[in-house]
C-alpha cells in the first residue's frame, strides 16, 4: 500500500507534464480516460516507451516492423513515417493520401521538443467523431485509424488498414500466459517431487485458490464430469485474474486487457463453444422442444431459449469488459480531477489541494479494483461452469 | 443508429488483430496449461487426498486395534488379580493349618517328653532310694556289729565309740 501510494504520487507529477502539454484548451477528462484505457503499439513503463512489433495489413500488402522505427517521443508520438504509417499517441495510423512518399520519412527533427511533436498531430471532432491529421511540408494529410469490426455503429469501421500488431494488450497476454505457465509448471513439479507431503512455498499460495475453484466451482456444477472441464475453467480463471491484476500495476503498461471487448469476446466465444459443443440431447431438447408443455407454448419458448443460448456468452463478454473498463476509467477520472480543479495548471494551488482528495479516492478505488479483479475472474468462471453443467446434465426423467 | 458518444471509446470496438491474437494465445494457453499444469496438479491433489484418507483410515484402524488390545490386557490383568487373591488366600489358609498342626504336635511331643522325663526321675529316685536304703542297712549292720563288739569292752567306752561312729557317718 505504501508503494502504491508513492507510485500514485509520482504518477501525478508525471501526469502534470504530459497533461499540461495537451492543454491548449479545456481539459477533456473523458478523452484522457479513453486514451489511457486504449490498446497501444508501445508499452509504456513510467516515462519510457518500449517499442513493440507492428504487423499491419493494407491494400498495399503487409508491413512488419518495430514501432521503435517511428522514433517515439514522449506520450507515444513518433517523429518518423514508415511506409505511410505514423505513430500518434501510441496508436499506429495511416496517412490516407497514397501520394505520401513510401519508406522512412522524417516528419520532424529529432531535436524537436515534446510540445512540438505533440502539436504536430492535430485532432478535431467532426460529427462527434475525432478526426486526426498532420501538416507536412505545407500539405494537409488526413490520418486513418485502424479498422474495427463494429460496422460503424460504435464510430469505428473498416478503414484503409488492419492492425495485427503485437500490441500492449497482446504482449501483456503473452507475458501473463508465460508467467502462469512457468508458475504452474513449477508447482506441478513440486507436487511430483514432494509427493504425499504438505505443500510449501508458492504451492501453499496457489493451492487454496486452485482447490477453491475445484471444490466450489468444478465439482458442484459439473458433477462427475468435472475432470474433463476443470482445466478449461482453471485457464479462464487464472488467465482473467492475472490480466485483471496486471492491469492494476501503475506505470507498468496499465494494460486494460480484460477491459477490451475483443478479448472478452474471444473468452466468451471459447465458453460458448465448450458449452454447446458438449451439449447433450437432453440440453438441446430443452432448447428446441421443451418437453412437458403444450405445443403453442413451445412456439414462444423455443425462440426465448435460443436467445438464451446466445445471450449467455454475450453477457459474459459484457460483464467482464464493463467491470474492468469502468475501474480503469474511474481511477483515471479521479486523477483527472486534479487537472479539472487546477484548470490544466493555471491554478496550481487548487491542483495540489485536489490531488490530496484524488490520492485518497484513487487508493480506495485501487483497493476496490483488486477485489473486482478476483470477483470478475470468479464470476466468469462460475457462470461458465454453470452453463457447461446445464448443457451436460443427464436427464432425470 | 450510431453511438457517436462512443466514438473515442476504442476498447468497445472489436479489433480483428486483438481477436486473432487472443484466440491464438488463449488456445495455446489452454492446451499447454491443461497438459502440463492443471491435470498433473489435479491428479497430485486427488492422489494426496486419497493418501490422507487412507492414512486416516489406517490410523483409525490402528487406534481401534490398540483399544481392543488394551481392553484384552485389562481383562487378563483383572483375571490375574483374582487369581493372585485366591492364591494368597489359599496360602494363608495353608499357613494357618500348618501352624495349628505344628502347635498340636509340639504340645503332644512336649507332653510325651515331660511324661517320660518324669518317669525317668521316678525311676532314678527309686533307684537312689534303694541304694540309700541298702547303704543305710549296711551301715546299720556295721554300726551294730561295731557296737556289739564294743559293748563287750565297757559302757562308757561303748558310748563314746558309738558317738564317734555316728560322727563318722556322714551322708557324704
Amino acid at each position: 500500500m505504501k508503494w502504491t501510494s508513492l507510485l500514485l504520487i509520482i504518477s501525478l507529477l508525471f501526469s502534470f507534464n504530459t497533461v499540461q502539454a495537451e492543454g491548449d484548451g479545456e481539459f477533456d477528462a473523458a478523452a484522457t480516460a479513453f486514451h489511457h484505457i486504449d490498446d497501444a503499439n508501445v508499452f509504456s513503463i513510467g516515462p519510457w516507451s518500449i517499442p513493440l512489433p507492428c504487423i499491419l495489413k493494407s491494400d498495399d500488402g503487409w508491413n512488419v516492423f518495430s514501432s521503435g522505427k517511428f522514433h517515439i517521443h514522449g506520450h507515444g508520438n513518433g517523429t518518423m513515417a514508415i511506409d505511410g504509417y505514423v505513430l500518434n499517441g501510441g496508436q499506429v495510423m495511416k496517412i490516407k493520401d497514397s501520394s505520401f512518399p513510401k519508406g522512412e520519412v522524417q516528419l520532424l527533427a529529432e531535436t524537436a521538443s515534446h510540445d512540438d511533436v505533440h502539436h504536430f498531430y492535430h485532432h478535431k471532432k467532426v460529427d462527434g467523431k475525432t478526426k486526426y491529421s498532420i501538416d507536412f511540408q505545407g500539405k494537409h494529410y488526413d490520418l486513418d485509424v485502424k479498422s474495427t469490426l463494429d460496422g460503424g455503429f460504435l464510430g469505428g469501421g473498416i478503414t484503409s488498414f488492419h492492425d495485427f500488431s503485437i500490441t500492449k494488450n497482446v504482449i501483456s497476454m503473452i507475458l501473463m500466459s508465460l508467467l502462469l505457465f512457468f508458475l504452474f509448471r513449477s508447482i506441478a513439479k513440486s507436487y511430483a517431487r514432494r509427493e504425499g507431503q504438505a505443500p510449501s512455498g508458492i504451492q501453499s499460495l496457489i493451492e487454496p485458490i486452485f482447490l477453491f475453484i475445484q471444490e466450489d466451482v468444478s465439482k458442484p456444477f459439473l458433477g462427475h464430469k468435472w475432470q474433463k472441464f476443470q482445466p478449461f475453467l482453471m485457464c479462464l480463471f487464472f488467465f482473467i485474474l492475472a490480466l485483471n491484476l496486471f492491469g492494476q500495476i501503475p506505470f507498468f503498461g496499465g494494460a486494460n486487457v480484460t477491459g477490451s471487448l475483443s478479448v472478452t469476446m474471444v473468452l466468451a466465444l471459447f465458453a460458448f463453444f465448450v458449452t454447446n459443443l458438449n451439449g447433450n440431447g437432453h440440453y438441446w431438447e430443452h432448447v428446441f422442444w421443451m418437453p412437458g408443455i403444450p405445443a403453442w407454448v413451445k412456439l414462444i419458448l423455443t425462440p426465448v431459449e435460443i436467445m438464451g443460448v446466445l445471450m449467455k456468452p454475450l453477457i459474459l463478454m459484457l460483464r467482464l469488459f464493463a467491470n474492468i473498463t469502468a475501474g480503469h476509467i474511474v481511477i483515471t477520472i479521479f486523477v483527472s480531477l486534479i487537472f479539472i480543479f487546477g484548470k490544466s495548471g493555471d491554478l496550481p494551488g487548487a491542483a495540489y489541494g485536489a490531488s490530496i482528495g484524488s490520492i485518497i479516492l484513487g487508493l480506495f478505488m485501487m483497493a476496490i479494483e483488486l477485489l473486482v479483479a478476483f470477483i470478475q475472474a470468479f464470476v466468469f468462471t462460475i457462470l461458465t461452469a454453470s452453463y457447461i453443467g446445464a448443457a451436460t446434465e443427464e436427464s432425470h426423467h | 443508429m450510431d453511438f457517436i458518444f462512443l466514438a473515442d471509446f476504442n476498447v468497445i470496438k472489436p479489433n480483428i488483430g486483438l481477436i486473432f491474437w487472443t484466440t491464438v494465445i488463449f488456445g495455446i494457453f489452454w492446451f499447454m496449461m491443461s497438459k502440463y499444469a492443471f491435470k498433473p496438479i489435479a491428479k497430485a491433489l486427488s492422489d494426496r487426498e486419497a493418501f490422507i484418507k487412507d492414512s486416516l483410515e489406517e490410523a483409525n484402524n490402528a487406534r481401534e486395534e490398540m483399544a481392543k488390545l488394551k481392553s484384552q490386557n485389562e481383562e487378563i490383568l483383572a483375571q490375574a488379580r483374582v487369581e493372585q487373591a485366591k492364591i494368597l488366600k489359599e496360602a494363608k489358609e495353608a499357613k494357618d493349618t500348618i501352624i495349628k498342626d505344628a502347635k498340636v504336635k509340639a504340645k503332644e511331643e512336649a507332653n510325651k517328653i515331660v511324661t517320660s522325663a518324669r518317669q525317668e526321675i521316678d525311676n532314678q529316685k527309686m533307684a537312689a532310694m534303694l541304694e540309700v536304703k541298702n547303704k543305710a542297712g549296711l551301715m546299720a549292720l556295721e554300726i551294730a556289729e561295731k557296737v556289739i563288739r564294743k559293748e563287750l569292752v565297757g559302757n562308757s567306752e561303748q558310748e563314746s565309740f558309738a558317738n564317734s561312729l555316728v560322727n563318722e557317718i556322714k551322708l557324704n
